[in-house]
């Protein structure tokens, strides 16, 4: 998604300049997504160039507050009511990362998925953190967001684990050579790569 | 730095004799300090289980040393090792982890009965435990009539009532939905945070992300380390 419809929705509740809605952004989200002003008034001059939403007077200090237009507040109707389709996301590095190291040679796919899951369970454990030292019970939009940012770096876990579990038998050679068939010798292979029926 | 809660050394546990024998654990190394909660992930048959019953002396390893406040569970008679688990060690399991025939209080003060104290004490600090885990107003309470939530509550005061200062948890949360598991966990870390050591079993990211530091066991081995309280030892076990 773009920014487009987090600014709109906060103008809902009323007219607010470009700092405000930057403020308030990053309030309802708990900083989790930080935006530079000068994205937010690129976005309010799309806005105001569709006709959703139009600029007021300018005010004492300077700033100039936003108003949300009729056409505005349908737009965002429309957003909420529509579900997120899943192609609409960024492709995912991770996902292209791995795929690749399955067919580059002299990459060992075991190692990076274990320092994958590493990495994500240190995120997981400092989300959780900051969820456990939290005294902002009030905040339910805070919550919610580092909730989504647990349940995510969560499933990327499990995904971690189906992938290695998937991929328990497959064994690259260091030289990118395809193994010889029944092949005994397996002196110094990584700890967490023990296939054979025990 | 102090004494560990609990220690293992290098600890291997073959289940089984011969070509059908079992290796279970293989070489496992782990230091667990007052405050601490470590979470041990795996999947199945990784021997998340095995580590657990060796922990809390249910079951004694092939080969290794399993210390727990510093004194070494081997060679201990049968009795002492009783004696011990009374003490020292609280088990959470995913369930049945209550006696259905006796109230939550009386839950709670078993095992201080058992270790040998006037009943009407042992109610006393069964009350206080349960007070603190937020359940003073149900201790009358049959398991029956408490909510899965509340069962694993009263579960977690009974572990770590009295002298008890370490707590092995199998899958706490397993049977509950996310918001009563995650209060259960929200629980099991204030009472690690308030002095007590915690072990947490787990095959749940969300679950073993409360500890401070969490373990991968694949195949009776720890591949990985994650958390940023790391001990120097778990450094040189990932060098080796």
């Amino acid at each position: 998604m773009s920014i487009r419809y987090g600014l709109l929705a906060l103008l809902q509740t009323g007219p607010r300049s470009g700092y405000q809605l930057r403020a308030a952004f990053e309030a309802s989200t708990g900083a989790t997504w930080p935006l530079n002003i000068g994205q937010v008034y690129t976005t309010l001059a799309r806005l105001e160039r569709d006709g959703l939403v139009h600029a007021l007077p300018e005010e004492e200090g300077g700033q100039r507050p936003y108003e949300i237009t009729q056409a505005g507040q349908e737009e965002v109707a429309r957003w909420f009511t529509t579900p997120v389709t899943r192609s609409d996301r960024p492709r995912d590095e991770l996902v292209i990362k791995l795929a690749l190291a399955l067919t580059t040679p002299g990459v060992d796919i075991h190692a990076v998925v274990q320092a994958q899951r590493t990495a994500t369970m240190r995120a997981l454990q400092e989300y959780t953190r900051l969820k456990a030292g939290e005294a902002r019970d009030g905040d339910v939009s805070w919550r919610l967001v580092i909730d989504a940012m647990i349940f995510q770096a969560e499933a990327e876990v499990r995904w971690l684990d189906h992938c290695e579990a998937s991929l328990a038998r497959y064994r690259p050679r260091p030289s990118g050579t395809p193994a010889a068939a029944g092949r005994p010798a397996r002196d110094a292979a990584p700890e967490y790569q023990e296939v054979e029926p025990r | 730095m102090s004494t560990p809660v609990l220690e293992l050394r290098e600890v291997h546990r073959i289940h089984g004799a011969g070509p059908t024998a079992v290796h279970a654990l293989r070489g496992v190394s782990l230091t667990v300090h007052a405050g601490e909660l470590v979470g041990v992930m795996g999947p199945s048959g990784s021997g998340k289980s095995t580590l657990l019953n060796l922990a809390g002396g249910l079951d004694s390893p092939t080969e290794g040393e399993v210390l727990v406040g510093g004194t070494s569970l081997s060679g201990m008679s049968r009795k002492a090792l009783a004696a011990l688990r009374r003490r020292a060690v609280g088990y959470v399991f995913q369930d049945l982890n209550l006696l259905p025939s006796l109230t939550a209080v009386e839950n709670v003060a078993l095992p201080l009965e058992l270790d040998g104290m006037r009943v009407r004490r042992a109610r006393r600090a069964a009350v206080a435990a349960l007070a603190e885990v937020g359940l003073a107003d149900v201790a009358d309470r049959f398991p029956d009539e408490l909510s899965g939530g509340q069962q694993q509550r009263v579960a977690i005061a009974r572990a770590l009532i009295g002298e008890r200062r370490l707590v092995l948890a199998d899958e706490p949360t397993g049977a509950l939905d996310t918001a009563t598991g995650e209060a259960v966990l929200r629980l099991l870390r204030a009472r690690v945070d308030a002095g007590a050591a915690g072990v947490l079993v787990t095959h749940e990211a969300r679950h073993a992300a409360w500890a401070d530091r969490v373990v991968f066991l694949r195949d009776g081995r720890i591949v990985d380390t994650s958390g940023p309280l790391a001990q120097p030892e778990d450094l040189l076990e990932q060098a080796r």
